[in-house]
């Protein structure tokens, strides 16, 4: 058994986002097996709200006590809501990273890109070749 | 004598591994006519021998402590009490590397996070790094910093009353990359003239305070206008004249950097020297350089940190802003010695002492015909002299007749300023050294 744990129903990209797509919106976040790898989260660089993205740029930067890493967009779009929280309790990433600990929400602006990434059987084993 | 701790075993097993015969093999893709030159060195000499040849080499110098000095321009005659070299070149302090490894590390980042508590307070800032490699690396980093979180502005604006060499720092520091440095292309600084350089595209002003010249100016002033504009304030300072001056936290600056030399660090012919940075918590995540930081064990007891390691660019790499992971570890502590030894009301002694000193020899040399001191402005402990004669010769007749060490020939720096000499003053002038300059320029008309 893992370390971390893999939601159903989610997207995942290869540099380790999440995506849950609601309609023309989607819900962005780091999987659990990114903040376990990462380790206590302290600090987050959130988009300004209107900023849009193309698949794969970053948008914001994670820090942990030992790394700093780009998060990135697993589909192209527009910001329209940050998680405001999360500049004082980064920590909520760690603890509850698919639900509490979302990022953005986006309007997405080609559905189509969500096709090219892995669903959660694909980054199960994804993550378990490169534990 | 060989100082490698490999012994011949050791040697010939890692060749094995790597698969070769000879340590020369692993030179093999370096050309035949580059790889081993003949390097054309003169015999070696004995270490007595050495000793002399290098003991001939220094007696050029003429050691500060053998002049009357009355010369600073960002470097000062500042006595350094005796237990700084004392303690500073105990083993323990002087070889002691980068604090990475804090389990066996507390007595440096003690030290260090001691430094940046003394900095914070001594310029009534937020935050302090452990110092950076002088004060003109330290003025960079804040241009740096200011550039970084002012979303896309590129202007600096800068005071020509900033130390000029630091002003040129910046500039080499900056090129290419899109920056436009503006104000300092005159001899005088006026805080009218700086505002009016300021636009909604300006990232950060950057003032001195005494400036180059030894002036005080309006920082308030300043401050006020710039961040009407919603640009940063860095005051650029000294810290002896602090141990008097209201400091440039309570005006409102966002960053105050400056050179730390004169906390108990000898003029050793032009360094080490010590950069302070200190700014406001909200920039600490932009901050350039090492920052010690005081935390809990596992055990619950308090120790020190290098922390927020993730600014650096090691960890951030080309995000970082800035490429600098080091401090000025020996000097930093040679300052905080100098800061514990002198205390608030020692500090603030030595800085009466200059102020005064620098006064009675303004009052002095402005009495001598033909010489005229600058009395526009408020100064601290160096002032501007307006000489009859070209500073250079004044200074070969000091130096030649009176081994004395006159100021700065201005005119280089500052094209209008002709015959102009900036002179400073320290505790360490007595009144006989004033009086005998004073007498040797009576000379000089």
């Amino acid at each position: 058994m893992s370390n971390w744990t893999i939601a159903d129903g989610y997207k995942y990209a290869k540099s380790d986002e999440w995506i849950k797509q609601e309609g023309g919106e989607a819900l962005i976040g780091i999987s659990d097996y990114a903040q376990n790898q990462l380790s206590d989260l302290v600090f987050i660089e959130l988009p300004k709200v209107g900023a849009s993205y193309s698949a794969g740029q970053a948008f914001g930067v994670v820090e942990s006590v030992k790394a700093a890493a780009d998060v990135n967009m697993p589909a192209s779009g527009e910001v329209i809501a940050v998680n405001a929280e999360l500049e004082s309790s980064p920590e909520t990433m760690n603890q509850d990273a698919y639900g509490k600990g979302w990022i953005i929400r986006i309007k997405l602006s080609n559905p189509a890109d969500l096709d090219a990434l892995m669903d959660a059987a694909a980054y199960t084993a994804y993550c378990n070749e490169r534990a | 004598m060989s100082y490698t701790p490999h012994t011949e075993q050791d040697v010939a097993s890692m060749l094995k591994i790597i698969g070769v015969k000879t340590v020369d093999d692993l030179f093999v893709d370096v050309p035949t006519k580059h790889r081993f030159p003949k390097l054309e060195l003169p015999e070696a000499l004995t270490q007595m021998e050495t000793m002399w040849e290098l003991e001939d080499l220094s007696s050029e110098n003429l050691p500060a402590g053998k002049t009357a000095m009355f010369l600073g321009a960002g470097a000062y005659n500042h006595y350094s009490p005796s237990i700084v070299n004392h303690l500073i070149l105990r083993g323990e302090f002087l070889t002691a590397y980068t604090p990475y490894q804090p389990e066996i590390s507390q007595g440096t980042l003690q030290a260090m996070f001691e430094y940046q508590s003394m900095i914070c307070a001594l310029t009534a800032m937020e935050v302090a790094n452990a110092s950076h490699y002088d004060g003109a690396t330290s003025l960079a980093e804040a241009v740096i910093l200011a550039l970084n979180t002012t979303s896309g502005r590129k202007k600096i604006v800068m005071c020509p009353g900033v130390h000029p060499e630091y002003r040129a720092v910046v500039r080499t520091y900056t090129q290419g990359m899109g920056v436009t440095i503006s104000g300092d292309d005159m001899d005088t600084a006026d805080p009218d003239t700086l505002i009016s350089h300021m636009d909604d595209q300006t990232a950060m002003v950057a003032i001195q305070y005494p400036n180059f010249l030894g002036q005080i100016m309006d920082v308030a002033k300043v401050v006020r206008a710039a961040h009407e504009k919603g640009a940063l304030v860095c005051v650029v300072t000294l810290p002896v004249p602090l141990g008097m001056l209201k400091p440039p936290g309570l005006f409102g600056a966002d960053i105050v950097v400056g050179e730390a030399q004169g906390l108990g660090i000898q003029l050793g012919y032009g360094g080490p020297y010590l950069g302070f940075f200190a700014t406001r918590e909200k920039f600490v995540r932009k901050m350039a350089g090492r920052l010690i930081g005081q935390t809990k064990d596992v055990h619950g007891e308090e120790g020190f940190v290098l922390t927020l390691a993730t600014r650096e660019q090691h960890i951030r790499r080309e995000k970082a802003t800035s490429n600098i992971c080091t401090n000025q570890g020996l000097m930093a502590l040679a300052a905080t010695i100098y800061l514990c030894a002198m205390g608030k009301h020692g500090l603030k002694r030595v800085a009466e002492l200059c102020y005064h000193k620098a006064h009675y020899a303004a009052d002095q040399i402005d009495a001598v015909k033909g010489f005229s001191v600058d009395r526009s402005k408020p100064f601290f402990m160096e002032f501007v002299v307006q000489c009859p004669r070209p500073v250079s010769e004044i200074n070969q007749y000091l130096m030649d007749m009176y081994g004395i060490v006159g100021g700065l020939d201005l005119a280089p720096f500052y094209s209008s300023r002709k015959n102009q000499m900036l002179v400073a003053v320290t505790e360490m002038n007595t009144r006989e050294e004033i009086d005998a300059l004073v007498d040797a320029l009576k000379e000089v008309v």
